[in-house]
């Protein structure tokens, strides 16, 4: 389904905010937008690439700028991806030692648990890091090698940029992509299974 | 000082003794409540005369007031906000002036007095000085997003507190070492005013992002593109000026170019004394950083991720 949008007259970040709302509707794969600014076309056309679409054409008509987004195909995409044998699971991860009783042990479980990952036949399909499950993701992290084998697979791991600017730790991330809290919350409500650890 | 070059503030010698520092400065409200953007503000207002090297000695009220919309307690509110950081700056209010207006704004016009040979340019950095910024960065950005209904109580209060911030203190510790050049970041955000900094000399710059203390949430907003219109102009017209422009995400650019209100001083000071400038802001409790260095390309910036 095509959508229509007139956000002219809008201040920013209006039209961007319309933008986000139409391409959260599951049956829209193409949205034609309209807007009276170039700072509006310059951020919803930057919106649109971040949030996975592709922005097909903007034709300026009496300085309006009307901006078509397509939705990747995302069939395609999961085709061409290097795993083709990873599950569904999505792996909420917050914290950087696994249960409680004593943070030694639970920093070595964490470890061999990671290591574990990356031997068994049918990875998870996304790893999500929050608050100290960060700490898992930065330079020296015994862990880090492990996480970066799965990331060579084709495993998505989003790490909450918010708590590496906690931490003072924005600066060591060597996994995975800095993520925000709606793309977080997008992937725990996503379909699939969500294990947390 | 003629008019070729934008200062930050009209500077007028009396004598050889003393100049005169004037500035002027008023926008609509940027944050709810009147008390705080009162503040807001004052301090905004003043921040033209510590970036000049100046110390602000009298304050005139420059108001436009929807009296029916929002009625006397609210106007009260707002100007005890700005009386408020008057006294911290230990500046005189000596009158000012209101009209009725549709649309709330409020600011101030200062008036400062420094030693004409210590006023400070903006426009003066040498090669080889180490660049010092004095406030977090992002109110901008956070402002939009709140437009777009996305905030957070902690987030919003951090932003209002650092806009809320005398730069008296920055400018009082800087004042007792060389600094060869000073502006304050508004309008055209870091990057604008840094560039502005550069411009017409022989020097260049070199930025390294990730030292630039940011407030709470700011990447996240910049990635989900909550920027205000102001930061397009702002990057077209100085992105020419960015000689790695293509290794540049444009969340990175919308920070660099988000415009600020009332944001903190920028300082260009010889290398040998910056670390301990920067120790002795910190202890102080300021959110300085060292974020760059002026280097010898002329007009040129390039940007460390």
């Amino acid at each position: 389904m095509k959508l229509s949008i007139d956000a002219r007259k809008l201040a920013c970040p209006m039209p961007v905010i319309k933008t986000k709302k139409a391409l959260e509707q599951e049956n829209v794969t193409a949205l034609e937008i309209v807007v009276d600014n170039p700072a509006a076309r310059e951020n919803v056309s930057h919106f649109a690439g971040n949030a996975g679409c592709v922005v097909e054409s903007v034709v300026e008509t009496d300085g309006d700028f009307t901006i078509t987004i397509v939705r990747e195909n995302e069939e395609n995409e999961r085709l061409e991806s290097p795993a083709e044998k990873i599950s569904g699971k999505v792996l909420f991860i917050g914290t950087d030692v696994i249960g409680k009783g004593n943070d030694e042990l639970g920093a070595k479980l964490m470890k061999a648990f990671c290591y574990a990952l990356t031997e068994i036949s049918v990875p998870p399909r996304k790893l999500v890091f929050m608050n100290g499950g960060v700490k898992l993701c930065v330079d020296g992290a015994a862990t880090l090698e492990n996480l970066q084998t799965l990331a060579s697979r084709g495993v998505e791991m989003l790490v909450c940029g918010t708590c590496l600017d906690f931490f003072g730790l924005s600066a060591a991330l060597k996994v995975g992509t800095v993520s925000n809290m709606y793309d977080i919350a997008e992937s725990l409500l996503c379909p699939d299974a969500v294990v947390t650890i | 000082m003629g008019f070729q070059h934008a200062e930050d503030a009209g500077v007028y010698k009396i004598n050889d003794d003393v100049a005169l520092v004037q500035t002027l400065d008023f926008f609509p409200a940027i944050v709810d409540d009147p008390y705080t953007f009162g503040q807001i503000a004052a301090a905004n207002s003043l921040s033209d005369i510590y970036a000049m090297g100046a110390k602000p000695i009298t304050a005139m009220n420059i108001v436009c007031f929807p009296q029916e919309k929002l009625g006397a307690e609210h106007l009260r509110a707002m100007l005890l906000g700005g009386m408020n950081k008057l006294q911290e700056a230990g500046t005189a209010l000596i009158g000012g002036h209101s009209i009725d207006d549709e649309e709330l704004k409020y600011g101030l016009s200062v008036t400062g007095i420094v030693h004409p040979d210590k006023v400070l340019q903006n426009n003066t950095p040498q090669v080889g000085d180490h660049l010092i910024i004095t406030k977090k960065v992002g109110t901008g950005l956070i402002n939009t997003a709140q437009k777009g209904g996305i905030f957070d109580a902690r987030t919003l209060k951090m932003s209002a507190d650092t806009m809320a911030t005398l730069n008296k203190y920055a400018a009082d510790i800087a004042g007792k070492y060389t600094v060869h050049a000073c502006t304050d970041i508004t309008g055209f955000g870091l990057l604008g005013h840094a560039c502005e900094m550069i411009e017409a000399s022989k020097a260049g710059l070199r930025l390294f992002f990730s030292e630039i203390p940011l407030l709470p949430h700011v990447l996240e907003y910049a990635r989900m593109v909550l920027v205000p219109a102001g930061t397009y102009r702002n990057k077209q017209h100085r992105k020419h000026q960015i000689t790695n422009l293509k290794n540049l995400k444009e969340e990175t650019l919308d920070i660099l170019f988000d415009p600020q209100t009332s944001g903190g001083l920028l300082l260009s000071v010889p290398a040998d004394q910056s670390t301990e400038l920067l120790t002795e802001l910190l202890i102080q409790n300021i959110d300085a950083a060292i974020i760059g260095e002026v280097t010898p390309h002329a007009d040129k910036v390039m940007v460390e991720l």
